[in-house]
């Protein structure tokens, strides 16, 4: 007899056995639908913060548009974003746990090049794919590992070397520089000091700074007094310091030409008070922040999806500047990563390796939604893309860009390749 | 650049960093000199009167001095009172035992860094100076404002000196520094003496703060080199000698704008530090440091 209160062991075993069943369904059909877990290696905060915050939005939008247009494969892109605090040691802990305890089937995401240089070894290990959106030089140079390849942005040797024959074609040829003291900062100093050389200049002084560094007019003083120009490109917290305490120490008086790598201006307003002494100097800008009015005809929908306006600040926020030199490379990234993984057929992580080697097999990869950036050259060998670079020059307290250069200018001999090394 | 002009502008950076450091470390200095603790959350009371100072610069409408101005009430004061809170809360219940003190404000310091970092954010943030002057001599240019500073904490230091010697509130201090049981036997509340002198101590690494703060940027981060050299500048001087700790400000400040524009930054901290640790083994009591008890 059955009785509600207490069911009959048959009752209880069919009940049991239906749940089961009905419990096996949404994994049945999700299955179908398992999305790609794409880790992202965020600077939420430490030195970086400025450029992590760019970087979320920027990556949570292209994911959004990448869905909205079926997914990867079908399957939605999903992306778990972990905070390293620019900090290279946790960088690798974090690559870590993005890979082994969430399952990630990719890494991406680093910028700062002192964390890349810790956390690639660390993938290497995992043998998961490492999309680095970093523009060091060390994934070209050799230095990592068969896994980290950096298809969003370019390289510095590659911008440095199209920046030397226009200054010192255009601004002088006696330059000092200042640049951060670690890894990106010293591919600077190197590449830099080479191209000078090369184009007739010479580099009289090469000022490194820490770049924790929060006060600069102890440095200013080393500027050798016969300097045309200034060559200055500056990261962290400090660089409106930077920037200002320049102004004061040269004020209205005599001073050498600047040149600087907008890494200096990065989310800070160029219309600051404190920034007047920039006006009509020269800045290298990875992707122009002011809308040029011979933007490509995609700027527009980019701009709209990452909340951009058109002068580079943030739609809800003026106040708010964007990193928009460095920001699409996680967008260019996570596109790239669509293209590739389709190519390759990736289903599970079983298919990385498919998937890096579909990655090397990518060359040209021209101008369009998934390109805000511009058009681009994949070198295959030594992981590193090629891209045009911009110059602009701060006019009215805005920057205007006068000047592109064309992916043919920067490229140079490959130092490694990567695709004759075992994964 | 010449030699001389050189060395100006090293000194005059070193005033700037002198004057600032004098400050905050008086601050550290008065809290140890009287209630015998040492307050590690230091460092993080300034850099609370920075981002604080931007809250205000933030909301207060008007010209720039105008904001400036109420950050220099507004700062110290909020600075102060959750100091006094901390006091209340914490180090009593703790009996100002030092070793129980150093380890609850290490976890004050965690705290409010990364209350901070909730709350105001990772980036770093600029707050307009009162006013923009610019000195040009003939080698270089400076910034009017700094020297503004050096001038600012000069006051506030000899402010300071006035309160402990002339005024009551500084007799009572000073007799609770002396001797805490005689101090009660004569009828002082050295509670509220030491919730006051912690709330100063605070107070004063704010003022620092905010003058400084037009100067580089509030960052959650910033409490860290202060909270550095005040110990270095209050262990060189003397614990509880306000005298020693400006002396002891003074040489640190001016050495390392010395040697950072002749050497480099790194040299001059660690030239700061060996002083330090010669200071600890010839003469622990620090320059000026009284006897012990």
């Amino acid at each position: 007899m059955t009785n509600l209160m207490m069911p009959s062991r048959r009752t209880l075993l069919k009940g049991a056995g239906a749940g089961v069943l009905a419990g096996m369904l949404p994994a049945s059909v999700g299955a179908q639908a398992a999305p790609v877990k794409v880790g992202f290696q965020l600077h939420r905060t430490g030195i970086g913060a400025s450029y992590g915050r760019w970087y979320e939005r920027t990556a949570t939008a292209a994911a959004k548009l990448i869905n909205e247009g079926g997914g990867i494969g079908g399957r939605p892109v999903e992306i778990l974003f972990e905070d390293d605090a620019t900090d290279p040691k946790r960088g690798a802990e974090v690559v870590d746990k993005l890979t082994q305890a969430d399952g990630c089937d990719v890494v991406m995401g680093t910028l700062f090049s002192h964390v890349v240089m810790g956390s690639a070894p660390r993938a290497g290990e995992l043998k998961v794919p490492y999309l680095v959106c970093s523009e060091g030089y060390h994934v070209a140079s050799g230095a990592l590992n068969r896994w980290t390849l950096q298809p969003g942005i370019t390289d510095v040797r590659a911008q440095i070397s199209t920046m030397a024959p226009w200054v010192a074609a255009n601004l002088g040829k006696k330059v000092a520089m200042f640049y951060p003291d670690y890894a990106f900062g010293y591919d600077h100093r190197d590449f830099f000091t080479a191209a000078m050389t090369a184009n007739g200049g010479e580099v009289l002084a090469q000022i490194a700074i820490p770049p924790t560094e929060t006060s600069f007019t102890k440095y200013f003083a080393q500027i050798p007094a016969d300097t045309e120009v200034l060559y200055h490109v500056m990261v962290g917290p400090a660089v409106l310091t930077f920037v200002k305490e320049l102004g004061e120490f040269y004020g209205t008086g005599p001073k050498p030409q600047l040149f600087g790598f907008v890494d200096s201006l990065e989310a800070v307003d160029t219309a600051t008070p404190g920034l007047e002494f920039l006006e009509g100097s020269h800045f290298w800008e990875g992707h122009p922040r002011v809308k040029a009015p011979d933007a490509g005809e995609f700027e527009a929908a980019y701009r709209a999806a990452v909340g951009v306006d058109d002068f580079g600040a943030s739609v809800s926020d003026a106040k708010d500047v964007a990193t928009y030199a460095h920001m699409f490379s996680p967008w260019e990234t996570l596109f790239f990563l669509k293209q590739t993984m389709e190519a390759a057929g990736y289903q599970t992580t079983a298919d990385r390796q498919k998937l890096v080697e579909a990655m090397e097999a990518v060359t040209d990869l021209p101008y369009g939604i998934e390109r805000p950036q511009g058009a681009k050259v994949f070198n295959g060998k030594t992981h590193q893309v090629f891209g045009v670079q911009y110059i602009s020059q701060i006019q009215s307290g805005r920057l205007v860009k006068v000047h592109a250069t064309t992916i043919e200018d920067g490229l140079y001999e490959d130092a490694v390749d990567y695709t004759t090394m075992s994964f | 650049m010449a030699f001389g002009p050189f060395l100006l502008l090293a000194l005059m950076e070193g005033m700037v960093t002198a004057a600032v450091l004098a400050l905050a470390a008086s601050g550290l200095s008065l809290v140890f000199g009287v209630m015998r603790v040492v307050n590690v959350a230091h460092g993080e009371f300034y850099m609370l009167g920075a981002v604080i100072a931007w809250f205000v610069a933030a909301t207060v409408p008007g010209p720039a001095w105008l904001a400036f101005v109420a950050a220099l009430v507004i700062a110290p004061a909020l600075v102060a009172a959750l100091a006094a809170l901390a006091d209340q809360l914490v180090l009593k219940r703790l009996n100002y035992d030092p070793e129980a003190t150093i380890v609850a404000t290490i976890g004050l310091l965690y705290m409010i860094q990364q209350a901070a970092l909730t709350i105001y954010g990772p980036d770093a943030r600029p707050v307009a100076a009162p006013f923009t002057l610019r000195l040009q001599l003939p080698w270089f240019g400076y910034s009017g404002y700094k020297l503004f500073v050096v001038a600012a904490a000069g006051a506030v230091l000899l402010g300071l000196w006035l309160m402990m010697t002339r005024t009551r509130a500084g007799l009572v201090m000073r007799a609770t520094q002396v001797d805490r049981d005689v101090a009660r036997a004569f009828g002082i509340d050295v509670d509220r003496v030491y919730m006051g002198v912690f709330a100063l101590g605070a107070a004063l690494a704010a003022v620092a703060a905010v003058l400084v703060v037009p100067i580089s940027q509030a960052h959650y981060l910033m409490g860290h080199d202060p909270l550095l050299l005040s110990f270095i500048v209050v262990i060189i001087g003397g614990l509880g000698s306000l005298r020693g700790t400006l002396a002891a400000a003074l040489v640190i400040g001016l050495s390392d704008g010395v040697i950072s524009m002749f050497f480099s930054p790194t040299l001059a901290k660690i030239l700061a530090t060996l002083a330090v640790a010669l200071v600890l083994v010839f003469r622990p009591q620090g320059l000026f440091g009284g006897r012990e008890r």
